[in-house]
């Protein structure tokens, strides 16, 4: 997909308690860099009223409180804080997590599909998408959901016709160029290749999500035995997938 | 410290505050009270905090036991209520002796409805808040609705001296009939003109898809220009998104975080807590307004909010 990012970002309302910073419209490198590098400048800027940053994909969305700012003043400030992100180039702090992967059989029932759809063998799925580091682009859906990108091209695969109603916590799954993990069971439509034993997410911990956008991952496919006894050590909080592995 | 245990849940009864904050880059909803207003107004009649935790039912009210003497008040739509087979007013201090059952009738109009208890309901806090998410399964009762059996703890505190109520002016009236003022954006131009027109000049109406997390309505379709996905980005209660079949969905306090429809525009704060009593088959009318008209309004609705304390009336009956 060609990259369409501004040359400059667009400034748009979201009600009366926000303001959206968009870059662009496409799943890219260059956008999701620009997007998460504002995040981490206006948060160090501690701007009086701005009270929470959301990165995504392709925005920033920074929700304040109307009675501290206005709209006009935040655009006004962020456009000064966008010029000095250009002069210099931000360093942000993210971390590199392997993830532990138990691939195909009733952990990821549509391995055999989108090896089908690809004209490969369920192992060539698994090499490819197992070699590869992911960015995190973004978290959203259900809480602490990585949404990880760019799957090769060669295991690209649509999403289900019809939906499933219940993905169970841990699936990993691929919907076209990107792919994800569900930290809890929810419904979902992207197509589940394996499963991790490890949890995503702890409304107990803080941050309550073990990634964050702009962070890597790597995935790496474990034996059955190795799966449960990671899951093991998971339920007794043992292994602990909130210090990096 | 017990203080009510629950004979019948009802169709849909949580624990919520005013909400879990500054979670949303994990994915964590707001969540909290649909109505603000009258969840505030509930505690104030109690003499709570404004964000103390209190039930919010849905439609079909709870049965519950008295475990100990307390106090109550119940705000929010119009459901009609008893302590112990008497009927009892809304919007005002109640009494509740120990073993006495509160139960409610069908709501009249609107479609949740608040009780407070003095002292606050005592739940576990989770990212800073009381307040039950269930699709994330936490906050709340073990992250979900109210069942027949569970108890409702709370907290010590003295009993009022005072009946507070509600002066009628400010009770809301919940007519089924909502307007609801918006600032356009992020994506309105991913809109034609008509498509603006069709969606400011169109009653709405609320479809049976509809709870904390949004309401999907139906009436005149709304056309996108040329592309009807945008790629993911963040969504907050009152967005206004358009999907694919150009039928509008208002995301509400418990939606998910990102979504991948354009939305035409957002409603504005204290719109947003009119909507939480908003109920399948209800009209939605919505109107155009600018952001700096909106920062007023915002203001103004604080200001409500802030000075709702000081307008209670003060009884020794």
């Amino acid at each position: 997909m060609k990259s369409e990012s501004h040359m400059s970002a667009r400034h748009l309302p979201f009600g009366d308690t926000a303001l959206v910073v968009e870059f662009g419209n496409t799943i890219s490198l260059e956008i999701n860099t620009r997007v998460i590098a504002l995040s981490e400048a206006v948060q160090k800027a501690k701007i009086e009223g701005v009270e929470e940053l959301v990165p995504t994909y392709r925005s920033l969305l920074i929700r304040y409180n109307p009675l501290k700012t206005s709209y006009e003043q935040l655009v006004f400030r962020i456009k000064d804080i966008e010029k000095t992100l250009k002069e210099t180039a931000t360093k942000v702090e993210s971390k590199r997590i392997t993830i532990p992967v138990i691939y195909g059989d009733i952990y990821g029932p549509d391995l055999v599909h989108v090896a089908r759809f690809h004209g490969l063998s369920e192992k060539q799925v698994v090499k490819l998408h197992s070699e590869k580091e992911y960015r995190v682009y973004m978290i959203g859906f259900v809480a602490g959901f990585p949404y990880l990108g760019e799957v090769p091209d060669e295991i690209a695969t649509p999403r289900l016709e019809t939906p499933r109603l219940k993905v169970p916590a841990g699936s990993v799954g691929i919907a076209e160029k990107q792919t994800g993990i569900y930290p809890c069971e929810a419904p979902g439509g992207w197509q589940i290749i394996g499963r991790t034993p490890i949890k995503l997410f702890d409304p107990r911990q803080q941050p309550p999500a073990l990634l964050k956008p702009g962070d890597t991952v790597k995935f790496k496919p474990v034996s059955e035995k190795e799966f449960k006894t990671i899951e093991e050590a998971t339920l007794k909080s043992v292994y602990s997938s909130f210090s990096e592995v | 410290m017990k203080v009510f245990r629950v004979l019948k849940p009802g169709l849909f009864t949580t624990v919520q505050d005013l909400g879990r904050y500054g979670h949303l880059k994990y994915g964590i909803p707001i969540s909290g009270a649909m109505d603000t207003f009258s969840f505030i107004s509930a505690n104030l009649l109690v003499a709570n905090n404004p964000n103390d935790a209190c039930l919010e039912i849905t439609l079909i009210g709870s049965e519950l036991q008295a475990l100990k003497r307390t106090q109550i008040a119940i705000t929010g739509g119009n459901i009609p209520l008893k302590i112990n087979g008497q009927n009892a007013p809304m919007w005002q201090t109640l009494d509740v002796q120990e073993g006495e059952i509160v139960s409610f009738e069908k709501m009249e109009s609107g479609c949740r409805a608040y009780i407070s208890i003095r002292g606050g309901i005592n739940a576990p806090v989770v990212l800073g808040s009381k307040s039950t998410y269930v699709r994330g399964g936490f906050g709340g009762l073990n992250g979900r609705q109210l069942k027949t059996g569970d108890i409702i703890e709370g907290f010590d505190a003295s009993s009022l001296r005072f009946r507070y109520s509600m002066p009628e002016e400010l009770v809301p009236q919940f007519t089924g009939k909502f307007t609801v003022n918006v600032v356009f954006g992020p994506q309105a131009d991913m809109f034609p003109e008509k498509s603006i027109d069709t969606f400011l000049s169109n009653p709405y109406m609320v479809t049976l898809e509809a709870d904390r997390m949004g309401y999907r309505l139906e009436g005149s379709t709304i056309e996108h220009k040329d592309k009807v996905d945008i790629v993911s980005d963040a969504l907050l209660p009152g967005a206004v998104q358009i999907p694919k079949n150009g039928k509008p969905i208002i995301i509400m306090r418990d939606a998910q975080t990102t979504g991948g429809y354009p939305k035409i525009a957002v409603a504005i704060t204290p719109d947003i807590s009119l909507l939480g009593q908003a109920k399948p088959n209800d009209g939605i009318e919505f109107s155009k307004i600018t952001v700096i008209e909106a920062r007023k309004r915002f203001s103004e609705y604080q200001k409500l909010l802030n000075g709702l304390g000081r307008m209670l009336l003060k009884s020794q009956d």
